[in-house]
């Protein structure tokens, strides 16, 4: 397993390693040569980076919605244009009401665009985000749509024909009236979009909304606000789109609708996934590939086919096909392998203060009771009158032969389900109604069936995603690196918890590339890092080998040591009898027994179940 | 407004809105069978209506080299294969389709004397632009088919801009209205209504109830019904999910375009005009929720109708209406739908 190599595929941000490619020096040679583009370029260049610039801006919102949160928008070209209308309206008209007159200059109007930008984002995200995966963007598409039609609708706007004589921006007394010199304005904005995008990313925040690709149990469960973070990602996107409306309005002095279309808005989605919709640099490099190809094939296809029109956007589509057919992860990985940047291994400060933590509950309380649950499914009663109980130190074992109702018992326990009838008490509160998040904050946590981490993620952060509640700091201070003190807890906590179920060796190494007994043992690890009184375990042992397993029973009796509650759903009889206190036994949705591993092995209605009777 | 020109409007309104319901069908028929999002499906409805225009004109049209270019690109992938070790196998009649069947065509167009009868036009037409369907499913989303449903809806962004794209180089800027196929006009009580008018209605009513038959009564429509339901299952049961994408999308490719000339003498059509068109029978599928057919007729009526109305009385504002009425039905199927988790 090459960590290294696994790591620079994350959109996060390097720290130091040696050499004198290592990725800060890149960058900065980057930022270096931007700032003397202006000054040696002819004036046409220095026109496409305007572009280019303005575009990537775009297409960045568009990585971390649709490339991070696997979300997708047409809509962009939208808001792009409500910033870039906000500003041409407030700049331009000579007598504006007195209550908004004051934001006149473009600065000022850059805020209410923002401040407006925002609003709109918020009202069609809460209509549209909370939709599973394709109503929203066929949603995107109609707003883009209908935004786009009301630019040109309204009179106060300029109709079709648009707003001209909007003023150029001014920076301390120094007008940004030419494109070299406005040049730096837009590129300025834009490395600071990337830096502050990458710093999210690599954060609690963050990795919340890199949850997002987990499914949205799984994300819940470790209390993980998922509407909060869709939406978060969602107004960024619009607020990134709204800034580049507002520079392209001030570089062009003049807006109609034309460039705020809903083609517009698919092309920065192009540009996205061509650039590597996973990457935060793949924005500028979709954006330049698609800028340039634009340029040239307006240039040419015309003269090619020997009429005017918008040809390029022929190629634009079938390109747009091999790609997700041949490189589904866009082109930036192929630059990316041009230049072997070291990729940076996470640092984990051994010194940073520990998590607090929550005081184990005595040992012999009750901490899970499920009193008479039934579920039923239309006429299906998948749980008949279950009771159980789970005491804090003790492992409770639920078996049960297949189709017996162990998964649906599981789903009413862990509050994904709400019984039919019956309740369940956690520390002596009901869970019926309350959210996953809720109950995690409690002190529940647990594992799932089939394996949900995040595959590209390192064995480290799957783990920090379990610590999430145990954090605090919001977007802001994660894109300005003002949470490192906590960020560096949460790291200490995360990896504490990686030794401590024995994957020290793969702290660094993507999720995905280890077994599949190993990942259910870093599930356990994730529900850990969220310090749990109770943890609850779907199959823990299925795909273990015996050496795995022995490892895990030791885990597992360790943890009751100290005073943890723990309920199993296992199949793996050897593995339950010599570990766990007490074994229920479900047959057909109904508690059949009840009692320690050797009493049940001996009841005759459990053998029944099992074997098909004794005779 | 007095009740007449509430009725003109309520008519026109049932004549786009019954266009709109066989789009609508169409959608609805190429997600479940296949999970993908069709925005090309108002392509197909420009192509058939701009290329039946161009028949009329005596011109050939571009459609007729674009099926003929899908067509050896899918036997020169079909040969590749053959090449790289796959068996060869009904290879010859797969040629025969994709390379056969276009040259005829394109012989047939090129070398017999343009006839005059809108039936011959039409039957040109669709033998033109409906076989694109099968082949565009098995150049663009075959190689795919068991992507996200979300790469799938890129695919078809990709597709439709494309296609908009050649329909620009093919037919040109300008718009294009074809003959009318029944020039009568009908009084019922105070209402006139139009031939053609009554044409649009008649044929997608009929259209509607043949495909009710088609899918009640037929094995391959049961068995597209079955891969709706359950690829894997319908795929042991032995009918191919390759074969029922294809047969989808020969479907949907069909419904676009005879809408496409059904639609072609009542309004004018440009290159770009498939898009907003498709688009509506968007909203009136997503009304059905993507998955019921009577819902979406019904739907589809609704936003014909809406728009005729609305653009009485704000024409400005037409499309703004049409398409922000999505949102509030997005909103109620958010609120009635009642999922956990989507296990991909």
């Amino acid at each position: 397993m090459n960590t290294t190599r696994s790591a620079a595929a994350l959109p996060l941000p390097a720290a130091a390693p040696a050499g004198i490619f290592c990725a800060r020096n890149i960058v900065l040679g980057f930022v270096a040569l931007l700032a003397f583009a202006p000054a040696v370029l002819p004036e046409f260049y220095v026109t496409l980076l305007n572009y280019i610039g303005l575009a990537a801006m775009v297409a960045l919102g568009l990585v971390l919605l649709t490339g991070v949160g696997g979300l997708t928008s047409f809509g962009q070209a939208a808001f792009v244009g409500v910033g870039a209308y906000t500003t041409a309206v407030l700049t331009t008209s000579a007598n504006l009401p007195g209550w908004i007159a004051w934001a006149s200059s473009p600065w000022l109007a850059l805020l209410v665009g923002l401040a407006l930008t925002a609003l709109i984002a918020v009202i069609l995200g809460s209509l549209t985000l909370r939709l599973s995966g394709h109503y929203l963007p066929l949603g995107t598409i109609a707003w883009g749509i209908s935004l786009y039609f009301m630019f040109g609708a309204m009179e106060s706007l300029g109709g079709h024909s648009g707003l001209s004589g909007i003023p150029p921006i001014s920076v301390f007394g120094w007008t940004l009236d030419e494109g070299r010199e406005i040049f730096y304005l837009i590129w300025a904005f834009l490395l600071l979009a990337v830096l502050t995008t990458q710093n999210l990313l690599d954060s609690r925040e963050g990795r919340a909304i890199r949850a997002l690709k987990g499914g949205q149990v799984m994300a819940e469960s470790m209390g993980v606000d998922t509407s909060r973070a869709r939406m978060i990602i969602f107004v960024i996107a619009a607020l990134h789109a709204a800034t580049s409306g507002w520079l392209f309005a001030h570089l062009q002095r003049f807006v109609n609708p034309t460039p705020f279309g809903v083609h517009v808005g698919i092309e920065y989605l192009f540009m996205a996934v061509v650039g590597g919709a996973g990457q935060v640099w793949g924005a500028i490099a979709g954006a330049g590939v698609i800028t340039i190809l634009k340029q040239w094939l307006q240039d040419w296809l015309p003269a090619i086919f020997g009429t005017a029109g918008n040809f390029e956007v022929i190629v634009f589509g079938l390109m747009m096909v091999l790609v997700l057919h041949r490189a589904k992860d866009g082109l930036w990985p192929l630059f990316a392998r041009l230049v072997p940047a070291a990729a940076p291994l996470r640092k984990i400060d051994a010194a940073a203060k520990p998590l607090p933590r929550k005081p184990m509950p005595p040992a012999g309380e009750v901490i899970l009771e499920a009193k008479n649950v039934t579920r039923k499914f239309g006429g299906l009663v998948a749980n008949n009158e279950m009771s159980l109980s789970v005491k804090a130190g003790e492992i409770l074992a639920l078996i049960g032969p297949n189709g017996a109702g162990k998964s649906t018992m599981f789903n009413q326990l862990s509050g994904v389900d709400t019984p039919t009838s019956g309740e369940v008490l956690f520390r002596g509160q009901s869970i019926a109604g309350k959210d996953s998040r809720a109950i995690a904050r409690l002190g529940m946590s647990r594992s799932f069936q089939h394996v949900r981490l995040l595959p590209k993620m390192s064995v480290l952060e799957n783990v920090a995603i379990g610590a999430h509640l145990r954090g605090s700091q919001g977007v802001i201070p994660a894109a300005w690196r003002l949470d490192r003190a906590e960020e560096a807890r949460l790291l200490r906590e995360a990896a504490l918890q990686v030794e401590r179920v024995g994957l020290g060796e793969f702290m660094h190494a993507e999720a995905g590339s280890l077994a599949l007994g190993q990942q259910r043992i870093l599930e356990i690890a994730r529900a850990l890092a969220s310090d749990p009184c109770l943890l609850l375990l779907d199959e823990p042992a299925a795909g273990l080998r015996l050496k795995e397993k022995q490892a895990l029973g030791d885990l597992l009796r360790r943890l009751r040591g100290e005073g943890m509650a723990i309920l199993l759903v296992e199949h793996d009889m050897d593995f339950v009898m010599g570990l766990v206190d007490r074994v229920v036994v479900m047959e057909f949705g109904q508690k059949i027994a009840e009692g320690l591993p050797e009493e049940v092995q001996k009841n005759p209605a459990v053998l029944e179940a099992y074997l098909g009777g004794v005779e | 407004m007095d009740l007449d020109i509430a009725l003109i409007l309520t008519q026109d309104g049932i004549t786009s809105g019954a266009v709109y319901a066989l789009l609508a069908l169409a959608l609805v028929l190429v997600f479940s069978v296949t999970r993908v999002i069709f925005i090309p499906q108002g392509e197909f409805v420009a192509y058939g209506a701009l290329t039946m225009a161009m028949l009329q004109q005596g011109k050939v049209p571009g459609t007729l080299w674009l099926l003929v270019a899908m067509g050896v690109c899918v036997a020169a992938l079909d040969l590749f294969r053959v090449l790289r070790g796959a068996s060869s196998d009904g290879l010859a009649s797969s040629l025969g389709w994709s390379l056969g069947y276009p040259l005829l065509l394109a012989a047939l167009v090129n070398f017999l004397p343009a006839s005059d009868s809108l039936l011959v036009q039409a039957a040109l037409t669709l033998a033109i632009v409906v076989p694109t369907g099968p082949l565009l499913y098995r150049l663009a989303f075959q190689p795919v088919a068991e992507s996200p449903v979300l790469v799938l809806l890129i695919v078809s962004v990709a597709i439709h801009v494309s296609m908009v794209g050649l329909g620009l180089l093919f037919f040109g800027a300008e718009g294009a209205r074809t003959q009318p196929f029944l020039d009568a006009q009908f009084a019922l009580g105070s209402v006139s209504l139009s031939g053609q008018q009554v044409w649009v209605l008649l044929a997608s009513a009929g259209l509607i109830v043949a495909l009710w038959l088609f899918f009640g009564r037929s094995l391959y429509g049961k068995a597209l019904r079955a891969t709706a339901l359950n690829r894997n299952g319908a795929r042991l049961m032995g009918f191919s999910p390759v074969f029922a994408g294809k047969l989808t999308f020969l479907l949907a490719a069909f419904i676009g375009v005879l809408s496409g000339i059904l639609i072609a003498p009542v309004t004018t059509i440009y290159y770009d005009t498939g898009f907003l068109i498709g688009l509506k029978g968007f909203v009136a599928a997503i009304i059905g929720g993507l998955a019921s057919f009577p819902v979406a007729a019904g739907g589809a009526l609704l936003v014909g109708i809406l728009e005729s109305f609305s653009s009485f009385w704000a024409s400005a504002y037409k499309e703004v209406f049409v398409f922000t009425l999505i949102i509030p039905v997005l909103v109620w199927r958010s609120l009635t739908s009642h999922h956990i988790e989507e296990d991909e």
